[in-house]
């Protein structure tokens, strides 16, 4: 079928066609299979063992398909458009090399129950286990990683396992599942034929909650004086950011997200307290002290909200709502579990839900709030780095979708960026992925080709994956790429200056490339600040251009990131940092 | 206090790669496996494992739930919470002279243990039963020498009519 017969032809048309039952290759079915579940964007890279699938894709006019550089940039890509769109991420990778180069990208997927079907082709069957040219164990390494995974050994299996695949990564907790497809497999012809459903016995998520524990944890908002909820990427995820809404203004609860949670509560209701933990406010850490219910909904409680387990929350009562029953007690004691999806949870509490008694608490929080906001010394001979997110964030109103690479940027769009929109915080929390922040921006482009994609990074991470302006380049996909470039790896410089006692080790990046110069070698315009007034010109530009746009902020190299608690501190005991 | 002995049933598709999906989730979550055991179930196409481990309450629950999240994974008893019968079957290879050989297979009759194969200097015994028989026999034995010792785990099942599925 040949792409103009496909413009003329419904999706109905489209599909029936593409269901006929042909007797068609392994790499067609795939293909096909792929079509069938909506995929509308394939981020790979060829090689040996996936020459039959690109030979298919060749004449297979349908498919949408764009070539990296590195098979890093491909599964990040992959992982942006998953967690912009909340559809499934389709990554493609050959065998060896170009299947352990997506690990990382797995692992970073599958810690933040990111939605991904990864295939890579693999030696023919009668070669596994030979040790042969570029074979390696893909489904032993990435066990671990995901969410499950298959070896594909006989064709006739194949678009049951592409179903199951896609059934799984998509329902209950989300994660990455991939697919490896030998290279006979690839290429062996049956009749095609596609299930409609699939019916995995091991696999039953619990969607729906029990409510005699939603009924347990309305009553204990009723009797609760210092209640806070903790909402995370669970909520973002389940798009339950309506419910969440109506759940916070019927229980009047305050509210702080977590790093992955951001976005999915707007910040600038009166209620939210900004982000938690580490690097959190002021306001949100006490909040999580003093509470005396604390209701976690689709957040697991990580090390970097709890900061000291033991210290954490200590006169609260727990309830936990999230879809992973293992999440359940993981952590944290928790006197109410809720599990479930956190739309349908939400759902069923706002039909009962009455407010907190939580008058005299939300005032003290407010105060809070004013009398120790997030701040920085801002200067006006140096451009600060929070000064750079700052006015990002006012310029685009907080509407862009902003991806982040992993260091101190991050956390300075996650205390400065004001988030409006769900889905608008990409950023890999879970594995800390340096080298995540521009090249999942280019799957958040093409999933959203009509918004604004800023990804922000530090000038370590950039050197990552810059290899990836050339697709924005090449495929003109408009992302904003912003260096926050202190010529240092600024977090660890801010770890050795705070806790190893000024012993710089190794962070040193000067001698990095000139950034503008390496933006204008791959044919992306490159534009730098070095003070406040040239940020806001470069800025300006930036926003007016039409196309890829690197910005490189040369910022002061000394700055700390503030709120701190250190390892091994309770998550009250902060380090406040700068003033005014 | 060192954490109780727990023995957990579970039901698995039995599909290439299953035992080092179960395997692989108690090493990288810090589960101690003591013993293993894996067969064909009742059913066609299912396996079931028996699994020794050691923790507390919490510790077992988490190794349930996570249990749970593998794909493969139908079904997870917590045999040790219910009435179980749980069996090991062990091969001794015994140094057995012919002066010491009728105190051995003394022991053997008292712990209606098997003897299986006889050279002149050894016998092979078969004992069969739970761990601390086996246990207890093998501290019997071991002044006459044990020359090689191989212990199958335990395979452990729910008495009564309730079934582990």
């Amino acid at each position: 079928m040949s792409i103009q017969e496909r413009a003329v032809m419904s999706k109905e048309e489209i599909r029936s066609k593409l269901l006929q039952p042909d007797v068609i290759s392994g790499s067609e079915i795939l293909l096909r299979s792929l079509l069938l579940e909506g995929t509308e964007c394939i981020f790979g890279y060829p090689g040996g063992a996936v020459l039959n699938i690109y030979d298919a894709m060749y004449s297979f006019a349908n498919i949408r398909h764009i070539l990296t550089r590195h098979e890093q940039g491909a599964i990040h890509a992959a992982d942006g458009y998953a967690r912009s769109t909340g559809k499934v991420g389709v990554c493609l990778a050959t065998s060896g090399p170009g299947a352990t180069n997506v690990v990382t990208g797995i692992a970073t997927a599958y810690m933040d129950s990111v939605p991904l079907v990864v295939i890579t082709g693999n030696v023919a069957t009668s070669f596994i286990g030979t040790d042969a040219f570029q074979e390696a164990d893909i489904t032993g390494i990435t066990m671990p990683i995901t969410k499950h995974n298959y070896l594909v050994r006989n064709v006739e299996d194949l678009p049951r396992v592409i179903k199951e695949a896609f059934m799984i990564a998509s329902t209950g907790r989300k994660g990455p599942v991939l697919i490896d497809i030998p290279k006979d497999v690839s290429a062996h012809k049956i009749a095609f034929h596609y299930p409609d459903s699939v019916h995995v016995r091991g696999y039953q998520p619990t969607v729906k909650p029990n409510n005699l524990q939603v009924q347990k944890m309305i009553q204990a908002i009723k009797e609760a004086e210092r209640p806070v909820i903790l909402s995370g990427g669970g909520v973002v995820y389940a798009d339950a950011q309506n419910e969440l809404m109506e759940f916070v203004e019927k229980t009047q609860i305050p509210i702080t997200t977590t790093l992955l949670g951001l976005s999915g509560f707007p910040s600038s209701h009166p209620l939210w307290m900004g982000m938690p933990g580490m690097h959190g406010t002021y306001s949100a850490n006490m909040a999580l002290q003093n509470c005396d219910l604390l209701i976690g909904i689709g957040a697991r409680f990580d090390d970097r909200v709890t900061m000291k387990l033991s210290g954490f929350a200590p006169k609260a009562k727990i309830v936990h709502i999230d879809v992973d029953p293992a999440e359940i007690g993981k952590n944290v004691k928790t006197a109410i579990p809720c599990v479930g999806d956190v739309k349908m949870v939400l759902k069923q509490a706002n039909e009962t839900a009455q407010p907190a008694k939580s008058k005299a608490w939300i005032e003290e929080i407010a105060r809070n709030k004013q009398e120790f906001p997030l701040r920085f010394k801002d200067s006006d001979d140096e451009l600060k780095p929070q000064y750079v997110i700052d006015m990002i964030s006012e310029t685009t109103k907080g509407d862009a979708i902003v991806t982040t690479d992993v260091g101190q940027h991050q956390m300075w769009v996650a205390q400065f960026y004001k988030f409006t929109k769900p889905r608008s915080m990409i950023t890999s929390g879970g594995l800390g992925t340096m080298g995540f922040g521009f090249p999942s921006a280019i799957g958040v482009q093409v999933a959203h080709p009509d918004r604004l994609v800023i990804s922000v990074n530090g000038d370590g991470g950039m050197q990552m994956c810059s290899q990836e302006l050339a697709i924005c380049a090449i495929h003109n996909i408009p992302v904003k790429i912003v260096v926050i470039n202190n010529q240092v790896l600024g977090m660890v410089r801010q770890w050795q200056e705070i806790i190893y006692d000024n012993r710089y080790s190794f962070i040193d990046l000067a001698g990095s490339p000139d950034f503008v110069k390496l933006a204008e070698a791959y044919g992306v315009k490159g534009l730098r600040a070095t003070n406040k007034e040239e940020a806001q010109k470069v800025w300006k530009e930036a926003l007016e251009f039409n196309g890829p746009v690197l910005i490189d902020f040369q910022v002061r190299k000394d700055e700390n990131v503030f709120p701190m608690v250190t390892a091994g501190s309770a998550i009250h005991e902060m380090i406040l940092g700068d003033d005014e | 206090m060192t954490n109780p002995k727990q023995t957990i049933s579970v039901l698995v598709n039995n599909q290439p790669g299953v035992l080092q999906r179960v395997a692989g989730l108690f090493g990288r979550r810090g589960y101690n496996i003591e013993s293993i055991t894996v067969g064909e179930s009742e059913e066609h196409g299912l396996s079931r494992m028996v699994i020794e481990t050691t923790g507390d309450h919490n510790t077992l629950e988490q190794i349930q739930k996570q249990l749970y999240k593998l794909i493969d994974v139908i079904k997870v008893i917590d045999l040790g919470s219910q009435a179980m019968v749980g069996r090991e079957l062990a091969l001794i290879k015994v140094n057995a002279e012919p002066t010491t050989r009728p105190e051995i297979i003394g022991i053997v009759e008292t712990f209606r243990a098997a003897i299986v194969d006889i050279s002149p200097t050894t016998l092979i015994v078969q004992v069969v039963g739970d761990s601390d028989k086996i246990d207890a026999m093998v501290e019997l034995f071991r002044p006459y020498g044990i020359r090689e010792l191989t212990r199958t785990g335990v395979t452990a099942m729910v008495r009564g009519m309730s079934v582990g599925k």
